[in-house]
């Protein structure tokens, strides 16, 4: 019990730590990332849509 | 100053620039050795099978590819001194750190569990029983990891990048035609025109050249090494004579398969070597040794990347020169990760095809992911100082990163849906 609240404090601690990004939000660097979260959402969605085709023929 | 004084001088340069070499060597020749892992051996051997020499070509663009995707992380790691995980929590900032932390973690136990089916069907070959094999790796790579020094650590995992070298008298053993490799091999062509399955298997050439946690791997093992500044130009050029070794590798193992085995359906790369016993039992041997070679070297890397990278981000204590009781968490990780990743082939009735299929997708999620950061990170002039991308690497990087996206993108969509391109 002890050891699973450490560990959560722990990722709280990281959580905290790296709260700020530090690289400067630059256009260049927000289009980048903006488009990788477009890309990786939809992404995940094709894996649940392929999971859930999946479950539905076993 | 005579002849001879100046040949004495001069080969004393070299020299000694050769000793250089041999000191800081290590982290780009594993990482693009082990490189072609299990799988990356699979690829290739299908490769030849199907096609002969003629994708020859195509594997000779891969050295480009691999050397400046790689080269960046020598940089990032030489002059942050710290590991990838750790550059895209402080960069990026947690939910960045997060993604990537966890998705690593995935796509290196899986890909690991690939390696350990690609070692007991390799030694199954000779008759040893899969169980045998999965308890010796395991005591093997704890032995090695355990010896408590990065150097000895790297010394050994080069003297597996050695072995890697088999596939090159197994090529000589084959007798090719040297003109056919020359003419079929060297001339950009697509056999039989360009269709689905060509493009898959171009596809699989590409993600087994560059993968995710080969870039974790290397800018942890270039800090953990200790590489500063100056040894940059080092750590490049032995970047890109890994990378010249690793697709000269291929090159042999396509010419082993396109010569003997030319037309046979080579599902795996265990069942090449079957079938090359039958031809020359010598050649199938090294053909199975090579393949648990490659197993074993890419479970080396890919157990450390995930420690490696749990460790920078944890704050344990994560180096190959600590000692267990100074960095416990650390080498449970890599036991843990090692372990469970090795009872899965010995699992009756795993769904092993199916962890395949996990591992190209989960991997195409990390590598743009990776990639992009890669070069967000070589763009931060205050971090990175002189030693920032410049505009010609920035052109060159860039091009590289959007086509491995795409077409990384495109083999994982065809993996989930293999009727999409037909």
């Amino acid at each position: 019990m002890r050891t699973i609240k450490q560990f959560f404090s722990k990722i709280r601690e990281i959580n905290e730590r790296y709260a700020k990004p530090k690289v400067e939000m630059s256009r260049a660097v927000s289009f980048a990332l903006a488009a990788l979260r477009i890309y990786l959402f939809v992404l995940v969605l094709l894996m649940i849509y392929k999971f859930i085709t999946v479950i539905k023929i076993f | 100053m005579d002849f001879f004084s100046v040949l004495y001088f001069r080969f004393k340069k070299v020299w000694k620039a050769i000793r250089l070499y041999l000191v800081i060597a290590g982290p780009g020749l594993v990482v693009m050795i082990a490189d072609n892992d299990a799988g990356g051996i699979t690829t290739y051997a299908a490769t030849g099978a199907k096609y002969g020499y003629h994708l020859i070509w195509f594997l000779l663009l891969l050295i480009p590819v691999a050397y400046y995707v790689q080269e960046m992380t020598v940089r990032l790691g030489a002059v942050t001194k710290r590991g990838h995980a750790e550059a895209i929590f402080e960069s990026f900032g947690a939910f960045w750190g997060w993604f990537s932390l966890i998705d690593l973690m995935f796509v290196d136990w899986l890909t690991l569990v690939t390696e350990f089916v690609g070692m007991t069907a390799a030694l199954s070959i000779f008759g040893i029983p899969a169980w045998v094999t999965v308890v010796l790796v395991v005591l093997l790579m704890s032995i090695i990891v355990l010896n408590g020094r990065y150097w000895t650590w790297e010394k050994i995992a080069l003297g597996f990048c050695l072995l890697n070298l088999i596939y090159i008298p197994a090529a000589f053993m084959v007798n090719p035609s040297v003109s056919s490799i020359i003419g079929q091999g060297l001339i950009p062509n697509f056999p039989g025109g360009f269709n689905n399955e060509l493009f898959f298997l171009l596809m699989a050439n590409i993600g087994t050249t560059i993968a995710p946690w080969m870039l974790f791997f290397q800018q942890s093992s270039v800090v953990d090494k200790g590489l500063l500044e100056k040894d940059i130009k080092m750590g490049k050029l032995d970047t890109l004579i890994g990378s010249i070794i690793t697709v000269a590798v291929a090159i042999f193992i396509v010419i082993v398969t396109g010569t003997l085995l030319n037309g046979a359906p080579i599902d795996d790369a265990a069942t090449a070597a079957r079938m090359l016993m039958k031809t020359n039992h010598y050649i199938g041997a090294f053909m199975a040794i090579g393949l648990f070679d490659a197993g074993l070297l890419g479970a080396i890397c890919i157990s450390l990347a995930s420690s490696w990278a749990f460790g920078e981000i944890f704050g344990w204590a994560h180096s190959l020169n600590t000692k267990v009781k100074e960095a416990p968490w650390f080498y449970i990780s890599f036991f843990i990760t090692l372990a469970t990743a090795g009872v899965v082939p010995l699992i009756p009735g795993a769904p092993l095809v199916l962890i395949t299929l996990f591992v190209q997708v989960v991997a195409v999620t990390l590598l743009p992911a990776a990639l992009v950061f890669l070069i967000l990170l070589l763009n931060d002039k205050k971090t990175m100082g002189e030693y920032a991308n410049t505009r010609l690497q920035n052109t060159v990087s860039v091009i590289i990163v959007v086509l491995i996206i795409v077409l990384s993108t495109l083999y994982g969509v065809s993996a989930l849906f293999p009727n999409l391109f037909q």
